[in-house]
């Protein structure tokens, strides 16, 4: 695989969050607003980059039997330094986060690289393949956070963008927006849009074949 | 305590509130019997995992905590993730093995989701909110215990809602995970309602 298609790949065809469902719960739960979404996604494509690497350079030496372990001792290593330095330099956003940064650890994206391909590729090649999941990971983080924010709150990176009602303007912000149901909305919605060609004729055989081994009483054999 | 319960269970709900256990949540919830049984597995691994880790923390690792044996200044709270994941895959490596002997067709029917309860950002999250919040041990029993019923019951409702699904007339971009996403706010729409606060 050469360096163009592992960079830009996971940005749409094989896009993280939307394609391949993994790192969902952060997705969801950080995207209130830009600032914290951009944090968090700073803090990913760090721990995963790093993390793909070192595994991948210690995949040799790595027993199968225990590899498992092995990937979130490192993973979750990479996560309390990440952490620390947060709480360190951006007190304020780490707080927000909260728990979400140290859920890094158990972020399936992160695990998910790690096991499907660091564990099988070069340092360079693994290394590639993590920046290519964070840039289309952040991005699918920022559209939602921005979507978020903007409607919500009228501003973006904290800096008005909208004119409020109550201090003059044209914008009453959606309250709903910064509430936890919209965030699967908004993600439902991109996924639609982004779906390719392929996955919905794949869906259509598989709905034919669940109706068929359906029998009347509701009971589903399959 | 009841308060404490029901506010993780409904209003707090760990899936539909904070978004914890997605990955799993979505991709188990197509049929019931699978959900139940997932929903099982979690609400054990919880109501272990969760109390264990409080110990781990107020006994070794908080500051003060080893004032027994003379280190009463050392702070080791950094470790807490990594032995929380160390409890958790635990806990799950022998729930596994004790499904493999005891009830091999639930086992068969998780397949590779079991040993995923490992990463499964719930339970982890469960622990993490548990230091958080500062439990006493009592408090991280309930509210493990509410957070797995929450978590079971929010997976269960969601299996039985794409179960039917299956016979409705969706935009083909949307069938399958794209309504998932959907649904899951509706419900989370619904749970929002149930909350004591904001």
């Amino acid at each position: 695989m050469n360096t163009a298609s592992l960079l830009s790949r996971p940005l749409l065809r094989d896009n993280p969050v939307t394609v391949q469902i993994l790192g969902i719960c952060s997705a969801l739960a950080v995207t209130t607003s830009l600032i914290t979404a951009l944090t968090l996604c700073a803090a990913l494509s760090i721990v995963l980059c790093c993390s793909s690497m070192i595994i991948s350079a210690l995949r040799q030496h790595i027993p199968a039997s225990t590899r498992l372990i092995i990937q979130i001792t490192i993973i979750a290593s990479l996560v309390i330094v990440v952490d620390l330095l947060l709480k360190a330099y951006l007190f304020d956003i780490s707080q927000q986060l909260s728990v979400f940064v140290s859920l890094i650890v158990t972020n399936c994206l992160v695990l998910g690289r790690a096991e499907a391909f660091a564990m099988q590729h070069t340092v360079r090649e693994s290394l590639m393949d993590a920046v290519g999941n964070s840039v289309g990971y952040s991005a699918v983080l920022i559209i939602v956070a921005s979507i978020r924010e903007l409607l919500g709150s009228g501003s973006l990176l904290g800096e008005p963008v909208f004119t409020r009602a109550s201090e003059g303007g044209w914008f009453e912000p959606l309250d709903f927006m910064l509430k936890a149901p919209s965030a699967f909305f908004i993600i439902g919605l991109l996924v639609w849009a982004v779906c390719p060609r392929k996955r919905v004729d794949e869906h259509s055989k598989t709905k034919h074949t669940t109706s068929l081994v359906i029998n009347p009483h509701g009971a589903s054999h399959e | 305590m009841t308060e404490l319960f029901l506010t993780s269970v409904f209003g707090d709900n760990i899936a539909l509130a904070f978004f914890l256990g997605m990955c799993t949540f979505l991709a188990v919830s197509r049929r019931v019997a699978t959900a139940v049984g997932l929903g099982m597995c979690m609400m054990l691994v919880m109501f272990i995992t969760v109390p264990f880790n409080q110990i781990v923390f107020t006994r070794l690792l908080k500051p003060g905590a080893l004032h027994g044996i003379g280190l009463g200044e050392l702070d080791v709270s950094f470790l807490m993730l990594v032995c929380a994941i160390g409890t958790i895959a635990a806990t799950v490596q022998i729930l596994e093995m004790l499904l493999y002997r005891f009830v091999p067709d639930l086992f068969e029917a998780l397949g590779v989701f079991l040993p995923l309860l490992t990463v499964n950002c719930a339970i982890l999250g469960a622990s993490l909110f548990m230091v958080e919040r500062q439990y006493g041990f009592v408090e991280s029993v309930v509210y493990a215990g509410g957070s797995g019923v929450g978590w079971a019951m929010a997976i269960i409702m969601l299996a039985a809602i794409r179960e039917r699904l299956t016979f409705s007339r969706i935009p083909p971009g949307l069938q399958g995970l794209g309504m998932a996403f959907i649904v899951t706010g509706l419900l989370s729409m619904g749970f929002a309602t149930l909350s004591t606060g904001g």
